[in-house]
């Protein structure tokens, strides 16, 4: 036996000794070379791996911007400024940094797009969706506290705005949106809280949270397009018939995506990087002025459909003013996702098998939500709240109807083994 | 899982390319990170050459107050006939006398160290610890020295170094005081941190 | 060396250094005046000298460039030498490498008008070249304004026409009151405190009565520069306007030339990368057995 062990390489041995005192080799089989993923995954199947790479990028960019930002209202713009102009491809960083932030939006949008597709929130999978939803609120307000970091115009009155809605809030508003910004106005002292917030903690929770997401996935394993549990249908040695293994065939897959979404990526960065203007908002290139508002203040893309939502909200009700009811309206835009795998009552998992309302339902879903997206970037009009009223309510619908339509529906009868692919 | 379909040497090939072009693309992804690091045009203009005006140097005084340049003093050390006559015959006590060892641009590797003999320019930064060292510039018994023949002494270890910042031998500074770069534009006006033969290049 | 000419001619001007301050109500500039297109061109080298050379005579006294510096100008700007920059270019006693920034101080701009003007190195990424060309160019004289002019495309900016010694005097074709008499238009500028540009335009300006003839509907919609009121005719004054526009669009984006040329070469890269990778996966894949089709239309009938 310690004969065979000599005979065998360097590397092997290496692989032996390390495993003797830490699991590599069964970590690296439950998670990708026996870690058995359908074989019909479809093109929605890459926006996590996307998402992940965007991550890295987030990290590893913003740990480089730290290193030339002064976090104080004084510096900061000036700091930005100094990255962009004076720092050896400064610009570069920056705009990897601000072109990550977007693409993030694009990619988490997507990536949940397909959840509500495939009903990758079902049982058994409703924590991977809850811990998936965590995420996305952490990546929102690390969006928005990283939005005030350059002390541009734009930053300073979307977080005024945005932070002034604490003070909706009945009875202990006005107190809770001092306390928040910790000074009379927003200022200095707001800026030092956030840059705190978004480079150390939040960062922090975010992997946390995406390690945690990652686990329960590989522990369930995944959902497909058809919404069929492969683990079902098992061959004699106990691998799923419609599995492959994750590594190597998922990873050729995805590194081809990612690829893909790496030439996307570059091309916004460096021809086009304030995306004309919606990656980057015009008044954010000059520095933040207290007492000159920008002509027309709108948070940036990936925030407007819920600023929409907001702002549709125009009556008051039950005593409370109007403003109270757009931020109930608006947290619960964001929040009712949440409660996907228990507002879903079909007895099929997948868009595909679902029936016809639930597919006009997403429909309706995806053109609210775009249109509503559309309507926050521009200056509010008559025409504009009214049509955003409407699609917060088909916005809304789909949620709250959803355990009427997927139960009176006819759905269609779902294979016993998974189709198509590649 | 049908293994005969795909090639096993196509697609050790295509690994082969593919992992070499990911390698050339990973380290092309870490020059940004790694340029940042350099030198900003804010380092580079606060390190840009100074301009030293020696109109008031009298002889057998270093200009005061020191000139500063890359975060470092310069002193500049105006000569008397009596102390250059000492530099050019006395260098038993030194440690490197010809400059071998030490830094100094081409022009200042003579035995008053610099361009003009009466004008010494140096950093004063000790080659032994970057303690700053003390003028002493008379010829006279110090508490240190009592064969003390003008110079500068380090108050940290001891260092000690002629008129020219040669150091003397057996003390902790290994090398000569360093010779910035620098040139005259007149009688009077001295740049430091740029020379023509590094302007020329 | 005619590739500086500009650059070193530019001195001459260096007496327009306008010291009459302007505050800038940034912000309020809603108008609904046409823009006339304006195509940057940053290859442009020679129209990037001219801008600076405006720039710095016209501009600099009131608004800086403050996250520039003058070294890094030089170089961008077809390597400028230093002692052109230092003779002509900075007039402020700053090092070559210093910021450019505005000799006045921002206490005094506070002092005298409340607000300092505003730092224009980003000017272009807030408005567009284009804004910038065309606020240039449509300063008229409006005796209702503190300064006497007004702008069409910022409507009652608090900014003397810096560039009104080059343009000559502008003047809405409907003339709104009876001064279409010149001389009265110079008693307003004076009064206005603007006569020092008025003296400055090294030579003499024949002041010629504007044709009554050319006054046209009310509203206003173009506008006549006075024939021979200014240094420069028309062609050459929008030149000017052009060229600092041009050289601010530089100013507010100056990676842009490496930026474009290095995403050429990224992506070119990354387009080989990715066909490596399709090889590589579409290789790996023919193991995968292939699943049944998906069936669409299986149950269009039963609903």
């Amino acid at each position: 036996m310690s004969e065979s062990l000599e005979n065998r390489g360097f590397i092997a041995r290496s692989m032996t000794w390390i495993n003797e005192r830490f699991p590599w080799t069964p970590t690296m089989e439950k998670h990708a070379s026996k870690y058995y993923a359908p074989k019909n995954f479809n093109v929605w199947y890459v926006f996590g791996v996307l998402a992940f790479v965007v991550l890295i990028i987030q990290l590893v960019t913003g740990l480089f911007l730290t290193m030339n930002y002064v976090p104080t209202a004084e510096g900061a713009f000036g700091s930005i400024e100094y990255a962009m102009h004076e720092v050896d491809l400064g610009w570069l960083i920056r705009y990897a940094h601000s072109t990550g932030a977007s693409a993030f939006f694009v990619v988490i949008y997507l990536h949940m797009f397909r959840g509500f597709a495939y009903g990758s929130y079902r049982k058994p999978r409703e924590l991977i969706w809850l811990i998936g939803m965590g995420i996305y609120l952490v990546l929102m307000a690390e969006g928005f506290f990283g939005y005030l970091l350059p002390w541009g115009n734009m930053s300073y009155w979307g977080a005024q705005v945005i932070v002034s809605l604490v003070g909706a809030v009945p009875i202990v508003g006005a107190d809770l949106a001092e306390w928040v910004r910790g000074d009379f106005v927003l200022s200095g002292i707001t800026l030092n809280r956030f840059f705190a917030l978004h480079v150390f903690a939040l960062p922090g929770v975010l992997v946390v949270l995406v390690f945690v997401h990652m686990v329960a996935l590989h522990h369930v394993g995944s959902n497909n397009p058809d919404g069929i549990e492969i683990k079902e249908k098992k061959d004699e040695k106990g691998v799923p018939l419609d599995g492959i293994p994750f590594h190597p065939y998922y990873t050729v897959h995805d590194f081809f995506a990612v690829m893909v979404f790496l030439i996307l990526f570059c091309a916004v960065m460096f021809f086009a990087p304030e995306m004309f203007g919606y990656f980057i908002e015009k008044p954010n290139f000059e520095i933040a002025n207290p007492i000159a508002t920008p002509d027309h203040i709108a948070p940036v893309w990936y925030y407007t459909p819920f600023y929409a939502m907001l702002r549709a909200v125009t009556f008051p009700l039950f005593g409370l003013d109007a403003k109270f009811w757009g931020l109930v309206v608006m947290a619960g835009a964001i929040l009712i996702p949440v409660a996907l795998p228990w507002l879903d009552k079909s007895p099929v998992k997948s868009i595909r098998y679902k029936g016809r309302i639930s597919k006009f339902m997403l429909g309706m879903l995806v053109i609210s939500f775009i249109v509503l997206g559309y309507l926050g970037t521009i200056p509010p009009s008559g025409f504009g709240t009214a049509t955003a009223q409407i699609a917060t309510l088909v916005y809304f619908s789909y949620f709250l109807l959803m355990p009427w339509y997927t139960q009176r529906e006819k759905t269609k009868p779902v294979p016993e083994r998974v189709t198509g692919g590649h | 899982m049908d293994e005969t379909n795909s090639s096993p040497v196509t697609r050790r090939y295509l690994l082969i390319a593919t992992s070499a072009v990911t390698t050339v693309g990973a380290a092309g992804a870490a020059v940004p990170f790694a340029r940042s690091w350099s030198p900003s045009e804010k380092a580079k203009a606060l390190g840009a050459p100074i301009e030293v005006d020696i109109k008031k140097l009298k002889p057998g005084e270093i200009l005061k107050p020191a000139p500063e340049w890359r975060g470092r003093g310069i002193v500049v050390v105006y000569r008397t006939p009596e102390a250059i006559a000492r530099l050019e015959a006395e260098n038993r006590r030194l440690a490197d006398p010809m400059s071998k060892r030490s830094v100094q641009p081409n022009y200042a590797k003579n035995s008053t160290r610099s361009i003009r003999p009466e004008i010494g320019v140096y950093l004063s930064q000790c080659t032994h610890l970057g303690c700053v060292p003390k003028y002493y510039g008379e010829a006279k018994p110090e508490q240190f020295d009592t064969s003390w023949k003008g110079g500068f002494f380090c108050p940290c270890h001891g260092s000690k170094f002629d008129l020219a910042g040669r150091v003397e031998k057996n003390l902790p500074a290994p090398t000569n005081l360093e010779v910035p770069v620098h040139q005259y534009e007149n009688d009077t006006i001295l740049h430091v941190g740029i020379d023509t033969e590094k302007f020329d290049e | 060396m005619s590739r500086f000419e500009f650059v070193k001619w530019s001195k001459y001007f260096g007496g327009f250094v306008v010291v009459v301050l302007g505050l800038s109500l940034w912000g309020a500039s809603d108008s609904d005046w046409e823009l006339e297109s304006m195509k940057p061109n940053l290859r442009d080298k020679d129209s990037l000298q001219r801008g600076l050379g405006l720039y710095v005579n016209f501009c600099l006294g009131c608004h800086s460039l403050q996250y520039r510096r003058y070294e890094r100008t030089a170089k961008d700007l077809g390597d400028i030498p230093k002692d052109l920059m230092l003779e002509n270019v900075i007039f402020t006693g700053q090092p070559i490498g210093g910021y450019m920034k505005s000799s006045m101080s921002k206490e005094d701009a506070k002092n005298w008008f409340g607000a300092a003007p505003p730092d224009l190195t980003m000017v272009t990424r807030v408005r567009s070249p284009k804004w910038v060309y065309n606020f240039l160019k449509t300063f008229y004289i409006d005796d209702n304004r503190p300064f006497g002019v007004n702008n069409k495309v910022f409507p009652n900016v608090g900014m003397p026409h810096v560039l009104l010694p080059l343009q000559g005097f502008a003047v809405e074709d409907c003339f709104g009151y009876e001064a279409v008499d010149l001389l009265e238009l110079e008693s307003i500028l004076r009064e206005k405190k603007l006569e020092g540009i008025l003296t400055r335009t090294d030579r003499e300006t024949t002041f010629e009565p504007l044709d009554p003839s050319k006054l046209r509907e009310p509203n206003c919609p173009e506008l006549t520069t006075i024939p021979e009121s200014g240094l420069y005719n028309e062609e050459q004054f929008d030149q000017a306007a052009y060229d600092l526009a041009n050289f601010l669009h530089y100013m507010g984006d100056p990676s842009r030339e490496i930026r474009m040329s290095m995403g050429g070469y990224v992506i070119g890269f990354l387009v080989i990368l990715t066909i490596l990778a399709y090889l590589l996966k579409r290789e790996y894949w023919k193991n995968v057995p292939k699943s049944p089709p998906r069936v669409r239309n299986e149950h269009t009938s039963e609903l």
